[in-house]
Protein backbone atom coordinates (compact mmCIF):
# COMPACT_ATOMS: atom_id res chain seq x y z
CA UNK A 1 0.00 0.00 0.00
CA UNK A 2 1.32 3.38 -0.78
CA UNK A 3 -0.40 6.72 -0.09
CA UNK A 4 -0.36 9.81 -1.54
CA UNK A 5 -1.38 13.52 -0.64
CA UNK A 6 -3.00 16.13 -2.63
CA UNK A 7 -5.41 18.64 -2.33
CA UNK A 8 -9.64 18.57 -1.93
CA UNK A 9 -11.68 19.67 -4.92
CA UNK A 10 -14.59 18.04 -3.88
CA UNK A 11 -14.39 16.22 -0.39
CA UNK A 12 -15.91 12.57 0.87
CA UNK A 13 -14.74 9.33 1.29
CA UNK A 14 -14.89 5.95 -0.72
CA UNK A 15 -13.06 2.84 -1.68
CA UNK A 16 -13.07 2.10 -5.43
CA UNK A 17 -11.14 0.10 -8.27
CA UNK A 18 -9.00 2.19 -10.36
CA UNK A 19 -9.31 2.96 -13.69
CA UNK A 20 -6.08 4.97 -15.43
CA UNK A 21 -5.92 7.09 -17.77
CA UNK A 22 -1.72 8.26 -18.46
CA UNK A 23 -3.01 10.55 -21.16
CA UNK A 24 -5.59 13.24 -20.51
CA UNK A 25 -9.22 11.93 -20.61
CA UNK A 26 -11.44 13.90 -22.71
CA UNK A 27 -14.20 14.22 -21.22
CA UNK A 28 -17.06 14.90 -24.10
CA UNK A 29 -15.23 12.18 -26.03
CA UNK A 30 -15.28 9.74 -23.48
CA UNK A 31 -18.63 10.23 -22.05
CA UNK A 32 -21.39 11.20 -25.14
CA UNK A 33 -21.60 8.07 -26.81
CA UNK A 34 -22.83 6.79 -22.70
CA UNK A 35 -24.72 9.94 -21.94
CA UNK A 36 -26.70 9.71 -25.77
CA UNK A 37 -27.72 5.96 -25.60
CA UNK A 38 -28.26 5.07 -21.39
CA UNK A 39 -25.43 3.50 -20.90
CA UNK A 40 -25.41 3.15 -17.11
CA UNK A 41 -21.75 2.10 -17.02
CA UNK A 42 -20.72 4.94 -19.17
CA UNK A 43 -18.61 3.14 -21.40
CA UNK A 44 -15.42 5.10 -22.86
CA UNK A 45 -15.76 6.00 -26.21
CA UNK A 46 -12.65 7.80 -26.53
CA UNK A 47 -11.01 6.31 -29.51
CA UNK A 48 -7.64 8.39 -29.29
CA UNK A 49 -7.66 6.98 -25.31
CA UNK A 50 -6.10 3.40 -25.56
CA UNK A 51 -6.27 3.22 -21.59
CA UNK A 52 -10.17 3.91 -21.51
CA UNK A 53 -11.46 3.00 -24.41
CA UNK A 54 -14.18 0.72 -23.84
CA UNK A 55 -13.77 0.38 -20.30
CA UNK A 56 -16.50 1.17 -18.16
CA UNK A 57 -16.22 4.59 -16.03
CA UNK A 58 -19.03 5.23 -13.79
CA UNK A 59 -18.47 4.29 -10.00
CA UNK A 60 -14.28 3.45 -10.51
CA UNK A 61 -11.84 5.58 -9.27
CA UNK A 62 -10.40 7.28 -12.48
CA UNK A 63 -6.90 8.22 -12.04
CA UNK A 64 -5.80 11.03 -14.83
CA UNK A 65 -3.79 13.54 -14.88
CA UNK A 66 -6.18 16.18 -16.57
CA UNK A 67 -8.92 15.94 -18.92
CA UNK A 68 -8.78 18.02 -22.37
CA UNK A 69 -10.85 18.70 -25.43
CA UNK A 70 -14.12 20.04 -26.18
CA UNK A 71 -15.58 23.12 -23.63
CA UNK A 72 -18.47 21.41 -23.27
CA UNK A 73 -16.27 19.16 -20.72
CA UNK A 74 -18.24 20.73 -17.49
CA UNK A 75 -21.50 20.17 -18.34
CA UNK A 76 -21.02 16.47 -19.41
CA UNK A 77 -19.63 16.09 -16.39
CA UNK A 78 -22.13 18.03 -14.54
CA UNK A 79 -24.85 16.01 -16.56
CA UNK A 80 -22.92 12.60 -16.05
CA UNK A 81 -22.83 13.23 -11.62
CA UNK A 82 -27.03 14.13 -12.34
CA UNK A 83 -27.72 10.87 -14.22
CA UNK A 84 -25.53 9.10 -11.64
CA UNK A 85 -23.12 7.48 -14.21
CA UNK A 86 -19.98 9.26 -12.71
CA UNK A 87 -17.12 7.23 -11.23
CA UNK A 88 -16.61 7.31 -7.84
CA UNK A 89 -14.01 9.53 -7.77
CA UNK A 90 -11.41 11.28 -9.62
CA UNK A 91 -7.97 11.61 -8.75
CA UNK A 92 -5.72 14.26 -10.56
CA UNK A 93 -1.68 13.79 -10.79
CA UNK A 94 -1.79 17.54 -11.81
CA UNK A 95 -3.68 20.49 -11.02
CA UNK A 96 -6.83 20.37 -11.78
CA UNK A 97 -8.36 21.91 -15.36
CA UNK A 98 -10.76 24.12 -16.06
CA UNK A 99 -13.39 22.27 -17.67
CA UNK A 100 -13.22 19.61 -15.39
CA UNK A 101 -12.95 21.87 -12.09
CA UNK A 102 -15.81 23.86 -13.30
CA UNK A 103 -18.36 20.35 -13.91
CA UNK A 104 -17.49 19.63 -10.18
CA UNK A 105 -18.22 22.79 -9.43
CA UNK A 106 -21.55 22.94 -10.64
CA UNK A 107 -22.16 19.87 -9.59
CA UNK A 108 -21.34 20.27 -5.85
CA UNK A 109 -23.40 23.60 -6.19
CA UNK A 110 -26.61 22.68 -7.90
CA UNK A 111 -27.31 18.83 -7.41
CA UNK A 112 -28.28 17.30 -4.58
CA UNK A 113 -27.28 14.17 -2.80
CA UNK A 114 -24.47 13.68 -5.88
CA UNK A 115 -20.80 12.93 -4.04
CA UNK A 116 -18.26 12.31 -6.03
CA UNK A 117 -15.20 12.97 -4.38
CA UNK A 118 -12.11 14.89 -6.40
CA UNK A 119 -8.64 15.04 -5.60
CA UNK A 120 -5.87 17.25 -7.79
CA UNK A 121 -2.27 17.55 -7.44
CA UNK A 122 -1.58 14.19 -6.66
CA UNK A 123 2.09 14.35 -8.71
CA UNK A 124 3.31 12.23 -11.19
CA UNK A 125 4.61 9.91 -8.94
CA UNK A 126 0.70 8.87 -8.79
CA UNK A 127 0.22 8.18 -12.09
CA UNK A 128 3.72 6.07 -12.57
CA UNK A 129 2.63 4.14 -9.46
CA UNK A 130 -1.35 3.58 -10.09
CA UNK A 131 -3.11 0.37 -12.01
CA UNK A 132 -5.74 0.03 -13.40
CA UNK A 133 -7.48 -2.58 -11.50
CA UNK A 134 -5.71 -1.44 -7.96
CA UNK A 135 -7.79 -0.62 -5.06
CA UNK A 136 -8.33 3.02 -4.29
CA UNK A 137 -9.15 4.55 -0.83
CA UNK A 138 -9.82 8.34 -0.92
CA UNK A 139 -9.72 9.95 3.35
CA UNK A 140 -11.63 13.37 3.44
CA UNK A 141 -8.48 15.03 4.30
CA UNK A 142 -7.19 14.79 0.57
CA UNK A 143 -4.96 11.30 1.65
CA UNK A 144 -5.32 8.68 -1.54
CA UNK A 145 -4.23 5.22 -0.79
CA UNK A 146 -3.55 2.59 -3.02
CA UNK A 147 -2.94 -1.19 -2.95
CA UNK B 1 -10.73 35.99 -3.01
CA UNK B 2 -11.80 39.72 -2.79
CA UNK B 3 -14.97 40.32 -3.04
CA UNK B 4 -17.05 43.84 -3.41
CA UNK B 5 -19.92 44.65 -1.29
CA UNK B 6 -22.32 44.48 -4.28
CA UNK B 7 -20.45 40.78 -4.82
CA UNK B 8 -20.88 39.48 -1.29
CA UNK B 9 -24.40 40.61 -1.41
CA UNK B 10 -25.32 38.39 -4.19
CA UNK B 11 -23.49 35.75 -2.79
CA UNK B 12 -25.50 35.80 0.45
CA UNK B 13 -28.33 35.78 -1.62
CA UNK B 14 -29.85 39.49 -0.95
CA UNK B 15 -30.83 38.96 -4.89
CA UNK B 16 -32.31 35.37 -4.12
CA UNK B 17 -31.31 32.12 -3.91
CA UNK B 18 -30.77 31.32 -7.54
CA UNK B 19 -28.41 33.96 -8.13
CA UNK B 20 -26.85 33.07 -5.44
CA UNK B 21 -25.94 29.84 -6.24
CA UNK B 22 -24.75 31.21 -10.06
CA UNK B 23 -22.06 33.45 -7.99
CA UNK B 24 -21.12 30.73 -5.80
CA UNK B 25 -20.56 28.65 -8.81
CA UNK B 26 -18.70 31.44 -10.17
CA UNK B 27 -16.38 32.40 -7.14
CA UNK B 28 -15.70 28.74 -6.55
CA UNK B 29 -14.48 27.92 -9.92
CA UNK B 30 -12.63 30.93 -9.32
CA UNK B 31 -11.02 30.16 -5.82
CA UNK B 32 -9.70 26.59 -7.38
CA UNK B 33 -7.60 28.19 -9.94
CA UNK B 34 -5.87 30.50 -7.68
CA UNK B 35 -7.89 34.01 -8.49
CA UNK B 36 -7.64 37.27 -6.36
CA UNK B 37 -10.75 39.32 -7.16
CA UNK B 38 -13.59 38.83 -9.74
CA UNK B 39 -13.35 41.44 -12.76
CA UNK B 40 -16.20 42.53 -15.27
CA UNK B 41 -16.60 41.16 -18.22
CA UNK B 42 -16.33 43.94 -21.17
CA UNK B 43 -17.26 41.94 -24.46
CA UNK B 44 -20.66 43.20 -25.75
CA UNK B 45 -21.63 39.57 -26.30
CA UNK B 46 -20.83 36.45 -24.73
CA UNK B 47 -20.89 32.84 -27.17
CA UNK B 48 -21.96 29.53 -25.47
CA UNK B 49 -21.17 25.79 -26.58
CA UNK B 50 -24.33 24.06 -25.70
CA UNK B 51 -26.49 24.70 -29.01
CA UNK B 52 -27.65 20.90 -29.30
CA UNK B 53 -31.19 20.23 -27.52
CA UNK B 54 -30.04 16.50 -26.91
CA UNK B 55 -32.41 14.68 -25.70
CA UNK B 56 -29.96 12.96 -23.03
CA UNK B 57 -28.59 16.36 -21.36
CA UNK B 58 -32.10 16.70 -19.77
CA UNK B 59 -30.03 18.23 -16.42
CA UNK B 60 -29.18 21.26 -18.29
CA UNK B 61 -32.74 21.77 -19.27
CA UNK B 62 -33.47 21.68 -15.96
CA UNK B 63 -30.80 24.14 -14.54
CA UNK B 64 -31.45 26.69 -17.29
CA UNK B 65 -34.99 26.51 -15.89
CA UNK B 66 -34.11 27.11 -12.66
CA UNK B 67 -32.45 30.47 -14.11
CA UNK B 68 -34.81 31.57 -16.09
CA UNK B 69 -38.07 31.22 -13.42
CA UNK B 70 -35.52 33.33 -11.03
CA UNK B 71 -35.00 35.75 -13.88
CA UNK B 72 -31.30 34.97 -13.70
CA UNK B 73 -31.14 36.35 -17.09
CA UNK B 74 -28.23 36.90 -18.99
CA UNK B 75 -26.76 40.53 -18.93
CA UNK B 76 -25.21 40.68 -22.53
CA UNK B 77 -26.87 38.48 -25.62
CA UNK B 78 -24.91 35.84 -26.88
CA UNK B 79 -24.01 33.82 -30.32
CA UNK B 80 -24.12 29.62 -29.75
CA UNK B 81 -22.50 27.16 -31.16
CA UNK B 82 -23.85 25.75 -34.77
CA UNK B 83 -27.29 23.70 -34.58
CA UNK B 84 -26.86 19.52 -34.80
CA UNK B 85 -29.15 19.48 -37.57
CA UNK B 86 -29.95 20.15 -41.51
CA UNK B 87 -32.52 18.92 -43.63
CA UNK B 88 -30.10 19.19 -46.37
CA UNK B 89 -27.61 17.05 -44.70
CA UNK B 90 -27.69 13.85 -46.58
CA UNK B 91 -29.14 11.42 -44.22
CA UNK B 92 -30.99 8.20 -44.77
CA UNK B 93 -34.46 7.65 -43.42
CA UNK B 94 -33.54 6.05 -40.56
CA UNK B 95 -31.20 8.95 -39.58
CA UNK B 96 -33.34 11.47 -40.03
CA UNK B 97 -35.86 9.70 -37.46
CA UNK B 98 -33.46 8.88 -35.26
CA UNK B 99 -31.98 13.18 -35.51
CA UNK B 100 -35.41 14.48 -34.75
CA UNK B 101 -37.28 12.03 -32.96
CA UNK B 102 -34.80 10.63 -30.69
CA UNK B 103 -31.65 12.75 -30.19
CA UNK B 104 -32.77 15.99 -30.68
CA UNK B 105 -35.99 16.16 -29.95
CA UNK B 106 -35.49 19.22 -27.60
CA UNK B 107 -33.95 21.57 -29.89
CA UNK B 108 -36.85 23.74 -30.19
CA UNK B 109 -37.44 23.19 -26.78
CA UNK B 110 -33.95 24.39 -26.07
CA UNK B 111 -33.75 26.90 -28.33
CA UNK B 112 -36.46 28.49 -26.60
CA UNK B 113 -34.51 28.75 -23.79
CA UNK B 114 -31.83 30.08 -25.15
CA UNK B 115 -34.10 32.91 -26.94
CA UNK B 116 -35.29 33.75 -23.31
CA UNK B 117 -31.61 33.94 -21.65
CA UNK B 118 -30.68 36.00 -24.59
CA UNK B 119 -29.86 34.75 -27.45
CA UNK B 120 -28.18 37.54 -30.31
CA UNK B 121 -30.81 36.48 -33.04
CA UNK B 122 -32.27 33.72 -34.14
CA UNK B 123 -29.96 32.31 -36.27
CA UNK B 124 -27.02 33.10 -33.96
CA UNK B 125 -25.48 29.82 -34.33
CA UNK B 126 -21.95 28.99 -35.41
CA UNK B 127 -18.67 28.17 -33.55
CA UNK B 128 -16.74 30.83 -35.51
CA UNK B 129 -19.10 33.59 -34.20
CA UNK B 130 -16.13 36.01 -34.86
CA UNK B 131 -16.41 35.92 -38.34
CA UNK B 132 -18.02 39.48 -39.28
CA UNK B 133 -20.62 38.13 -40.64
CA UNK B 134 -22.02 36.72 -37.69
CA UNK B 135 -20.60 39.87 -35.75
CA UNK B 136 -19.79 38.60 -31.87
CA UNK B 137 -16.13 39.86 -32.61
CA UNK B 138 -14.46 40.87 -29.37
CA UNK B 139 -12.04 43.97 -29.36
CA UNK B 140 -8.15 43.06 -27.87
CA UNK B 141 -8.28 43.79 -24.33
CA UNK B 142 -11.94 42.69 -24.19
CA UNK B 143 -12.68 40.95 -20.99
CA UNK B 144 -14.60 37.61 -22.29
CA UNK B 145 -17.13 35.00 -20.57
CA UNK B 146 -16.96 32.59 -23.59
CA UNK B 147 -16.81 28.58 -23.96
CA UNK B 148 -16.03 26.80 -27.21
CA UNK B 149 -12.69 25.69 -27.34
CA UNK B 150 -12.10 26.56 -30.86
CA UNK B 151 -13.71 30.00 -30.55
CA UNK B 152 -11.89 30.76 -27.06
CA UNK B 153 -8.19 29.76 -28.83
CA UNK B 154 -8.84 31.83 -31.68
CA UNK B 155 -9.91 34.95 -29.18
CA UNK B 156 -7.21 34.95 -27.16
CA UNK B 157 -4.62 34.79 -29.77
CA UNK B 158 -5.55 36.16 -33.13
CA UNK B 159 -7.80 38.89 -31.50
CA UNK B 160 -5.68 39.50 -28.29
CA UNK B 161 -9.11 39.37 -26.06
CA UNK B 162 -8.70 37.79 -22.86
CA UNK B 163 -10.62 34.62 -21.90
CA UNK B 164 -10.06 31.43 -20.51
CA UNK B 165 -10.92 27.95 -21.21
CA UNK B 166 -14.37 27.95 -19.18
CA UNK B 167 -16.71 25.09 -19.83
CA UNK B 168 -20.32 25.11 -20.82
CA UNK B 169 -22.81 26.70 -18.48
CA UNK B 170 -19.98 28.41 -16.25
CA UNK B 171 -19.55 30.63 -19.60
CA UNK B 172 -23.50 31.88 -18.75
CA UNK B 173 -22.96 32.28 -15.47
CA UNK B 174 -20.44 34.64 -15.95
CA UNK B 175 -22.81 36.65 -17.96
CA UNK B 176 -25.72 36.27 -15.12
CA UNK B 177 -23.64 37.89 -12.71
CA UNK B 178 -21.44 40.19 -14.92
CA UNK B 179 -18.18 38.78 -13.87
CA UNK B 180 -15.61 36.20 -14.39
CA UNK B 181 -12.57 35.35 -11.94
CA UNK B 182 -9.45 36.92 -12.44
CA UNK B 183 -6.92 33.93 -13.17
CA UNK B 184 -5.11 32.44 -16.20
CA UNK B 185 -5.22 33.59 -19.44
CA UNK B 186 -6.74 36.77 -17.99
CA UNK B 187 -3.44 37.54 -16.48
CA UNK B 188 -0.70 38.96 -18.23
CA UNK B 189 1.57 36.25 -16.40
CA UNK B 190 -0.38 33.53 -17.51
CA UNK B 191 -0.78 34.47 -21.34
CA UNK B 192 2.74 33.95 -20.96
CA UNK B 193 4.71 31.20 -23.57
CA UNK B 194 6.18 27.96 -21.65
CA UNK B 195 7.00 26.23 -25.03
CA UNK B 196 8.61 27.41 -27.83
CA UNK B 197 7.79 25.90 -31.65
CA UNK B 198 10.18 25.73 -34.17
CA UNK B 199 8.52 25.53 -37.06
CA UNK B 200 11.08 23.63 -39.42
CA UNK B 201 9.17 22.35 -42.62
CA UNK B 202 9.91 22.55 -46.14
CA UNK B 203 6.78 23.48 -47.03
CA UNK B 204 3.70 25.39 -45.44
CA UNK B 205 2.40 23.00 -42.90
CA UNK B 206 -0.98 21.92 -43.00
CA UNK B 207 -3.00 23.87 -40.36
CA UNK B 208 -4.74 20.97 -38.74
CA UNK B 209 -2.06 18.64 -38.70
CA UNK B 210 0.33 21.35 -37.30
CA UNK B 211 -1.93 22.37 -34.41
CA UNK B 212 -2.80 18.84 -33.89
CA UNK B 213 1.61 18.37 -33.17
CA UNK B 214 1.18 21.36 -31.18
CA UNK B 215 -1.58 20.49 -28.67
CA UNK B 216 -0.89 17.08 -28.26
CA UNK B 217 2.63 18.32 -27.09
CA UNK B 218 1.69 21.11 -25.03
CA UNK B 219 -1.65 20.52 -23.61
CA UNK B 220 -3.02 23.41 -21.36
CA UNK B 221 0.14 25.42 -21.95
CA UNK B 222 0.89 28.35 -24.13
CA UNK B 223 3.16 27.84 -27.28
CA UNK B 224 4.79 30.80 -28.80
CA UNK B 225 5.50 29.39 -32.60
CA UNK B 226 8.63 30.91 -34.66
CA UNK B 227 8.85 30.41 -38.36
CA UNK B 228 5.22 30.10 -39.30
CA UNK B 229 5.22 33.81 -40.43
CA UNK B 230 7.42 32.63 -42.80
CA UNK B 231 4.86 30.21 -44.64
CA UNK B 232 1.46 32.39 -43.39
CA UNK B 233 3.08 36.01 -43.52
CA UNK B 234 3.28 38.87 -41.01
CA UNK B 235 -0.34 40.49 -41.60
CA UNK B 236 -3.92 39.20 -40.29
CA UNK B 237 -5.79 38.82 -43.62
CA UNK B 238 -8.61 36.92 -44.69
CA UNK B 239 -6.02 33.91 -45.49
CA UNK B 240 -3.60 33.91 -42.12
CA UNK B 241 -7.54 34.23 -40.19
CA UNK B 242 -8.69 31.34 -42.15
CA UNK B 243 -5.59 29.42 -41.36
CA UNK B 244 -5.00 30.19 -37.53
CA UNK B 245 -9.01 29.82 -37.14
CA UNK B 246 -8.44 25.87 -38.72
CA UNK B 247 -4.85 25.38 -36.31
CA UNK B 248 -6.40 26.52 -33.58
CA UNK B 249 -9.43 24.30 -32.90
CA UNK B 250 -6.43 21.91 -33.92
CA UNK B 251 -4.45 22.53 -30.61
CA UNK B 252 -7.91 23.05 -28.83
CA UNK B 253 -9.11 19.96 -29.14
CA UNK B 254 -6.13 17.58 -30.15
CA UNK B 255 -4.80 19.29 -26.85
CA UNK B 256 -6.22 21.87 -24.84
CA UNK B 257 -4.42 24.65 -26.01
CA UNK B 258 -6.53 28.32 -25.07
CA UNK B 259 -4.04 30.82 -26.69
CA UNK B 260 -0.91 30.67 -28.27
CA UNK B 261 1.30 33.61 -30.13
CA UNK B 262 2.65 33.34 -33.63
CA UNK B 263 5.75 35.12 -34.09
CA UNK B 264 6.01 38.78 -36.28
CA UNK B 265 2.04 37.68 -36.79
CA UNK B 266 -0.66 37.32 -34.01
CA UNK B 267 -1.05 41.02 -31.86
CA UNK B 268 0.84 40.41 -28.51
CA UNK B 269 3.48 38.82 -30.32
CA UNK B 270 3.57 41.43 -32.68
CA UNK B 271 4.03 43.70 -29.76
CA UNK B 272 6.12 42.17 -27.42
CA UNK B 273 7.71 39.30 -29.12
CA UNK B 274 10.12 37.15 -27.59
CA UNK B 275 9.28 39.05 -23.99
CA UNK B 276 6.48 36.74 -23.96
CA UNK B 277 8.42 33.38 -23.97
CA UNK B 278 8.86 32.26 -19.68
CA UNK B 279 12.29 31.66 -18.57
CA UNK B 280 12.80 27.77 -18.97
CA UNK B 281 10.58 27.45 -21.77
CA UNK B 282 10.78 24.08 -23.26
CA UNK B 283 11.45 23.48 -27.17
CA UNK B 284 9.55 21.61 -29.96
CA UNK B 285 10.45 21.41 -33.44
CA UNK B 286 8.42 20.28 -36.16
CA UNK B 287 10.21 19.54 -39.45
CA UNK B 288 8.48 17.17 -41.81
CA UNK B 289 9.49 14.15 -40.31
CA UNK B 290 7.46 14.91 -37.37
CA UNK B 291 4.18 16.26 -39.26
CA UNK B 292 4.10 12.75 -41.06
CA UNK B 293 4.69 11.09 -38.05
CA UNK B 294 1.82 12.68 -35.88
CA UNK B 295 -0.55 11.90 -39.21
CA UNK B 296 1.02 8.26 -39.41
CA UNK B 297 -0.48 7.96 -35.33
CA UNK B 298 -3.97 8.53 -36.18
CA UNK B 299 -6.01 5.35 -35.51
CA UNK B 300 -8.17 4.24 -38.61
CA UNK B 301 -11.38 2.83 -36.54
CA UNK B 302 -13.69 2.27 -39.78
CA UNK B 303 -14.82 -1.15 -39.85
CA UNK B 304 -13.23 -1.46 -43.29
CA UNK B 305 -10.41 0.63 -43.49
CA UNK B 306 -10.55 0.60 -47.11
CA UNK B 307 -14.02 1.41 -47.66
CA UNK B 308 -15.40 3.82 -50.10
CA UNK B 309 -16.22 7.19 -48.00
CA UNK B 310 -19.80 8.21 -48.15
CA UNK B 311 -19.49 11.44 -46.96
CA UNK B 312 -17.01 14.21 -46.61
CA UNK B 313 -17.65 17.07 -44.49
CA UNK B 314 -15.50 20.23 -44.31
CA UNK B 315 -16.04 23.33 -41.86
CA UNK B 316 -14.98 21.80 -38.40
CA UNK B 317 -15.10 25.19 -37.25
CA UNK B 318 -17.08 26.55 -39.76
CA UNK B 319 -15.86 27.97 -42.92
CA UNK B 320 -15.30 31.60 -43.60
CA UNK B 321 -16.97 33.33 -46.52
CA UNK B 322 -13.06 33.35 -48.15
CA UNK B 323 -13.02 29.59 -47.75
CA UNK B 324 -15.81 29.03 -49.59
CA UNK B 325 -14.76 31.10 -52.21
CA UNK B 326 -11.44 29.65 -52.50
CA UNK B 327 -12.74 25.92 -52.18
CA UNK B 328 -14.96 26.79 -55.34
CA UNK B 329 -12.35 27.56 -57.22
CA UNK B 330 -10.26 24.73 -56.25
CA UNK B 331 -12.84 22.60 -56.77
CA UNK B 332 -13.87 23.31 -60.34
CA UNK B 333 -9.95 23.10 -60.86
CA UNK B 334 -9.45 19.67 -59.42
CA UNK B 335 -13.00 18.77 -61.06
CA UNK B 336 -11.68 19.73 -64.74
CA UNK B 337 -8.52 17.75 -64.05
CA UNK B 338 -10.35 14.79 -63.19
CA UNK B 339 -12.61 14.87 -65.51
CA UNK B 340 -16.16 14.78 -63.51
CA UNK B 341 -19.02 17.33 -63.65
CA UNK B 342 -19.73 16.93 -59.95
CA UNK B 343 -17.84 15.71 -56.52
CA UNK B 344 -18.01 11.89 -56.54
CA UNK B 345 -18.41 11.81 -52.94
CA UNK B 346 -21.33 13.38 -50.87
CA UNK B 347 -19.67 16.58 -49.94
CA UNK B 348 -20.61 18.87 -47.19
CA UNK B 349 -19.20 22.36 -46.61
CA UNK B 350 -20.42 24.01 -43.18
CA UNK B 351 -19.83 27.46 -42.33
CA UNK B 352 -22.52 30.15 -40.30
CA UNK B 353 -25.90 31.02 -40.86
CA UNK B 354 -24.92 34.55 -41.92
CA UNK B 355 -21.76 33.75 -44.15
CA UNK B 356 -24.56 31.26 -45.90
CA UNK B 357 -26.38 34.61 -46.98
CA UNK B 358 -23.28 36.31 -47.43
CA UNK B 359 -22.05 33.38 -50.16
CA UNK B 360 -25.16 33.02 -51.84
CA UNK B 361 -25.60 36.79 -52.61
CA UNK B 362 -21.52 35.95 -54.15
CA UNK B 363 -21.21 34.25 -58.04
CA UNK B 364 -19.37 31.31 -56.07
CA UNK B 365 -22.76 30.20 -54.71
CA UNK B 366 -24.00 28.76 -57.90
CA UNK B 367 -20.78 27.69 -59.29
CA UNK B 368 -20.28 25.64 -55.92
CA UNK B 369 -23.38 24.44 -56.33
CA UNK B 370 -23.19 23.17 -59.71
CA UNK B 371 -20.12 20.71 -58.11
CA UNK B 372 -22.57 19.01 -56.25
CA UNK B 373 -21.32 20.25 -52.88
CA UNK B 374 -24.37 21.20 -50.10
CA UNK B 375 -23.44 24.07 -47.69
CA UNK B 376 -24.78 23.88 -44.28
CA UNK B 377 -24.81 25.06 -41.34
CA UNK B 378 -24.59 22.28 -38.97
CA UNK B 379 -22.42 20.71 -36.68
CA UNK B 380 -20.45 18.13 -38.27
CA UNK B 381 -19.79 17.03 -34.88
CA UNK B 382 -23.15 16.53 -33.50
CA UNK B 383 -24.46 14.94 -37.15
CA UNK B 384 -21.51 12.57 -36.16
CA UNK B 385 -22.18 11.36 -32.59
CA UNK B 386 -24.90 8.81 -32.98
CA UNK B 387 -24.53 4.58 -33.67
CA UNK B 388 -25.48 5.10 -37.18
CA UNK B 389 -23.70 7.61 -38.27
CA UNK B 390 -20.60 6.33 -36.30
CA UNK B 391 -20.40 3.29 -38.49
CA UNK B 392 -20.59 5.30 -41.70
CA UNK B 393 -17.18 6.09 -43.64
CA UNK B 394 -16.89 9.64 -43.20
CA UNK B 395 -14.00 11.70 -44.23
CA UNK B 396 -12.82 15.25 -43.37
CA UNK B 397 -9.91 17.34 -42.65
CA UNK B 398 -11.14 18.54 -39.60
CA UNK B 399 -8.86 17.29 -36.87
CA UNK B 400 -11.58 18.77 -34.27
CA UNK B 401 -13.74 16.10 -36.20
CA UNK B 402 -11.22 13.32 -36.13
CA UNK B 403 -10.82 13.33 -32.51
CA UNK B 404 -14.40 13.02 -31.52
CA UNK B 405 -15.88 11.23 -33.95
CA UNK B 406 -14.86 7.82 -36.33
CA UNK B 407 -14.25 10.55 -39.26
CA UNK B 408 -10.86 10.32 -41.02
CA UNK B 409 -8.43 12.65 -40.98
CA UNK B 410 -7.08 13.82 -44.73
CA UNK B 411 -5.09 16.60 -45.44
CA UNK B 412 -6.73 19.54 -47.48
CA UNK B 413 -4.85 18.35 -50.63
CA UNK B 414 -6.29 14.61 -50.47
CA UNK B 415 -9.88 15.77 -50.12
CA UNK B 416 -9.69 17.51 -52.95
CA UNK B 417 -8.32 14.42 -54.19
CA UNK B 418 -10.66 12.42 -52.98
CA UNK B 419 -13.86 14.08 -53.31
CA UNK B 420 -13.52 14.92 -57.26
CA UNK B 421 -12.09 11.64 -58.24
CA UNK B 422 -8.94 12.62 -58.80
CA UNK B 423 -6.04 10.72 -58.97
CA UNK B 424 -2.87 11.24 -56.79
Amino acid sequence: MKAFNGRVVSPGTVTAEALVSHGGLNTLASFQKALQFGDKKATCGDQNNPDLYGHEMAGKALCLPQTIGSTTGGLVLYCACAMGRQPACMLFSQPIDSLAGAGVILADVWLDGVKMPVIDSLGDEFLDFVKTGNTITVKENGVVEVE
Amino acid sequence: MFLTEEQKAILNGEKGDTLAKVMESVVRYGELFGADKLVPITSKYNHLVTSFGLKMIGPIYDLMNKLIEAGAISGQKFSCDPRPVDKNVPANFLQKLVFNKFMYSKQDFYEGQLNTLGLMEKDAFSCACYLDEVGNKPNKGDILSWSESSAVVYANSVLGARCNRNSGIIDIMGSVVGYVPHFGLLTDEGRKATWIIEVKTTKKPEAQLLGSAIGMKVMEDVPYIKGLDHWIGDELNDESCAYLKDFGAATASNGAVGLYHVDNLTPEAKELGDALISEGAQVYVIDDAELQRIYDSYPVIWKKPDATPKLCFMGCPHMSLEQLKSWTVKLEAALEKAGNKKVVIPTVFTTAPKVIEAFNNTEYAKRLEATGVIVSYICPLMYMNNPLCRKMPVITSSNKLRTYTTARYYTDEEILVKITGGKK
